[in-house]
């Protein structure tokens, strides 16, 4: 029971990522038709959203005390961050420790910038070409943002904590009543749980309750008779991309402290999240995000010692094993329209 | 000539030309003069340049005519290179062995994959090749062990059995050779300032380059390559007719795995070790690449494509800072720290960069490739011509639409 337990916690925090990234996808996908093989680099650049808003608070003036010395008998020289000197010490301090979860605000814009600008200025003009094109343009994209990612910020992962507030792990069977010490959780992987159950709910409100989510859930269905009615869908679907792009960009932010972000994050990811939406069915929504946590769960449970001891490298290969079979014997995927890219 | 018609005869003339004489051409600069680190004729790169021409070629037959797009190929490279290093160990340090096995291996690991992929098609049957090719990567490295060597990549060891061969020579493993002629042996020539290198693995590759290239040749202009065309066109039109399409594919499928099996095996024939790293989707995506930016469908294309993307990944990346400040030494500082910091990011380890760059540029306007490019403007240069000729009173501009239109 422990043990099943810690399995599906464990395969929460990656589940979700998947989640986060084929809702995205997905949401792309059933408005503009475009298969978006850069969705894996707004990922990555969300997690450089909080690398970046995380060096410019960092960012310090030195000063030289002249009281004290340093090994050498010269002044000591101080760093101090301007947060620090504009704010106080302890509320600077408390800003550049809790800078990830702020880059969310920085994020936001952009990402909503980064994905206006990618909308208009290059998918637009591959609506009407077939997907092979779509994927290889996007594919190419995806390059060039890896690749200028690497240039301002190097190779190497770069590091960055989460608050401290969030920083240890807890006992997650103690407070549920079993045995302590079974089930240890670091905090920040629940964070990002919740995080990501409050983005996919929002989304999926948005889309249900308002106004502009019923037009978007008719173009969706029908692009044609929405447009004959004199709603202008394109725009509304390229805001659609716009609110992707920051799903992404957000789940991105809040990875960062769970796996230090580098430059190739994006592509690890894209590739098991394209699975995951063709596993979820392409086009469906709640799909992508079930089979998400699902492969994000069934991976867990594979790398498992119990079960790695009866089929080794299962846990390698689980997520590929199950499209394999999902995409022969349900061509629409686990929650597929009907009609919807079954060939 | 040859079962060819005079335009293919020409092509496939010139591309024998300039791999038999790749070490001239490719060697245009004098040693030790400024350019001669964009020299490209040393044995290494060469080989490169001709097995990645021999993989895209094959990837090119698959993808080109059928418009099948295949993320998984670099598997059956990997799959050929273990196969290859594996008769080398086994049975002896000639090459044909070594290179047939790999082909067969590969051929056959495409009848298991392309059967269960090609049951979809469009972005389902890219992801289930990719899914594919990732599960053989990860086999490789982790439970395959055994076989494969894990991380350490497969190497020949000493005490290999060897069973037809000499197992070892003064006590190192003797070189991979054809026959006596090791694949390492080099001639030197040099004439005035200039050095040229004619490397014997080059031109065993060469040899079957021209080999591949001329099947290839024959594949596209045969009843079976127009079937394929025919998929890539319209398949659905293709089943209403009453044709099954699936053998057509199939067969394509397997080819385009044997190419790359041969293109694994004369890898292990040049250098004889095999790692996982050559099946990772990057390596698929970098033939995908290649077939794209020479232009998919073409003859020429893609081998095209597979030099120019080597020709960068090995001489543009050693350009550095200092080179770089050398080339504009002769300008003002001012304009030259700017120059330098405009043109650094694209070009030495950002030439990944300058890639991606190409890579959109061709996608978004040449959707044909390099090979579209050069149409293009012969076609360009041919309308100049006759609308001299029609002032002159000459052949008219509709003859020669059509000629290019074919």
């Amino acid at each position: 029971m422990d043990a099943i337990l810690l399995q599906i916690l464990n395969g929460l925090d990656k589940g979700s990522a998947y989640a986060l990234i084929a809702l995205g996808l997905t949401l792309i996908f059933g408005t503009l038709g475009v298969v978006n093989f850069a969705h894996g680099a707004l990922f990555m650049l969300g997690a450089f959203c909080a690398v970046t808003l995380n060096n410019i608070l960092s960012l310090s003036f030195t000063t030289i005390d002249p009281d004290r010395t340093d090994f050498l008998g010269n002044p000591l020289k101080v760093e101090t961050p301007y947060v620090e000197s504009w704010f106080g010490p302890e509320i600077g301090m408390a800003i550049i420790q809790w800078s990830v979860p702020l880059s969310i605000l920085f994020a936001i814009p952009v990402m909503v910038m980064v994905g206006l600008i990618m909308e208009r200025g290059l998918i637009k003009h591959f609506y009407r070409r077939p997907h092979a094109d779509q994927i290889l343009v996007t594919f190419g994209l995806a390059i060039v943002l890896q690749e200028i990612i690497k240039y301002f910020f190097g190779a190497n992962p770069i590091p960055t904590p989460a608050p401290p507030a969030f920083a240890g792990s807890f006992d997650f069977g103690a407070s549920l009543g079993l045995e302590p010490g079974q089930i240890i959780y670091p905090y920040w992987r629940l964070v990002y749980f919740s995080f990501a159950a409050v983005i996919i709910a929002a989304v999926f409100c948005f889309l249900r309750y308002t106004t502009f989510g019923m037009v978007v859930r008719a173009g969706m269905a029908d692009r044609e008779t929405v447009g004959f009615l004199g709603i202008n869908i394109n725009k509304r679907f390229t805001i659609m991309f716009a609110i992707a792009a920051i799903v992404a960009g957000l789940a991105g932010v809040m990875y960062a402290p769970i796996n230090s972000p580098n430059y190739h994050m994006g592509m690890d990811f894209l590739v098991l999240s394209f699975v995951v939406v063709v596993v979820g069915g392409m086009g469906s929504l709640a799909g992508a995000v079930l089979a998400g946590f699902l492969l994000g769960i069934l991976e867990s449970f594979a790398s498992m010692a119990q079960v790695v001891a009866l089929l080794p490298g299962i846990n390698q290969i689980i997520i590929y094993l199950v499209a394999i079979i999902v995409l022969l014997t349900r061509p629409r995927g686990l929650m597929g329209r009907k009609g919807v890219m079954e060939d | 000539m040859l079962g060819l018609n005079k335009k293919d005869t020409t092509l496939l003339f010139i591309v024998v030309f300039m791999t038999l004489f790749a070490p001239f051409i490719l060697n245009p600069f004098p040693v030790g003069s400024q350019l001669a680190q964009f020299n490209a004729g040393y044995p290494d790169l060469m080989q490169r340049f001709v097995i990645f021409g021999i993989f895209a070629i094959g990837f090119n037959i698959l993808f080109g005519l059928t418009g099948y797009l295949s993320f998984g190929h670099a598997a059956f490279l990997g799959v050929g290179s273990y196969a290859g290093v594996w008769m080398m160990k086994l049975l002896s340090m000639n090459v044909i062995p070594a290179i047939l096995m790999s082909m067969v291996v590969a051929g056959l690991f495409s009848v298991l994959v392309g059967y269960i992929c090609l049951r979809r098609s469009g972005i389902y049957f890219s992801i289930l090749t990719l899914a594919f090719a990732q599960m053989s990567f990860s086999l490789a490295y982790s439970v395959l062990t055994p076989i494969t060597n894990g991380e350490t990549g497969l190497q020949l060891g000493l005490n290999d059995p060897r069973i037809l061969g000499v197992s070892q020579v003064e006590g190192s493993i003797p070189p991979a050779n054809l026959f006596g002629i090791a694949m390492r042996d080099s001639y030197e020539l040099t004439l005035g300032g200039w050095a040229f290198t004619f490397n014997a693995g080059y031109y065993l590759c060469a040899v079957v380059m021209i080999v591949a290239f001329y099947a290839a040749i024959r594949i596209f202009r045969s009843p079976f390559g127009l079937m394929l065309k025919a998929v890539k066109s319209n398949q659905q039109r293709m089943n209403y007719t009453g044709l099954n399409s699936k053998p057509y594919t199939f067969a394509a499928f397997v080819i385009s795995g044997v190419y790359a099996g041969l293109a694994g095996g004369l890898m292990v024939a040049m250098d004889p070790l095999a790692g996982a790293e050559r099946m990772q989707w990057t390596a698929s995506g970098e033939v995908v690449l290649m077939t794209i930016l020479g232009g998919a469908g073409t003859l020429f294309g893609p081998v095209l494509g597979a030099g120019f993307i080597k020709y960068f990944e090995n001489i543009f990346s050693k350009i550095n800072e200092n080179v770089l400040h050398q080339w504009f030494a002769a300008l003002p500082d001012s304009i030259e720290n700017v120059l330098i910091a405009v043109v650094y990011p694209f070009i030495g380890k950002g030439w990944h960069l300058t890639l991606g760059i190409m890579f959109m540029l061709v996608v978004i306007f040449l959707p044909g490739g390099i090979m579209e490019g050069i149409q293009r403007l012969v076609n360009l240069f041919k309308r100049r011509r006759t609308t001299d000729d029609e002032r002159a009173g000459g052949s008219s501009a509709l003859a020669n639409n059509a000629k290019a239109a074919e």
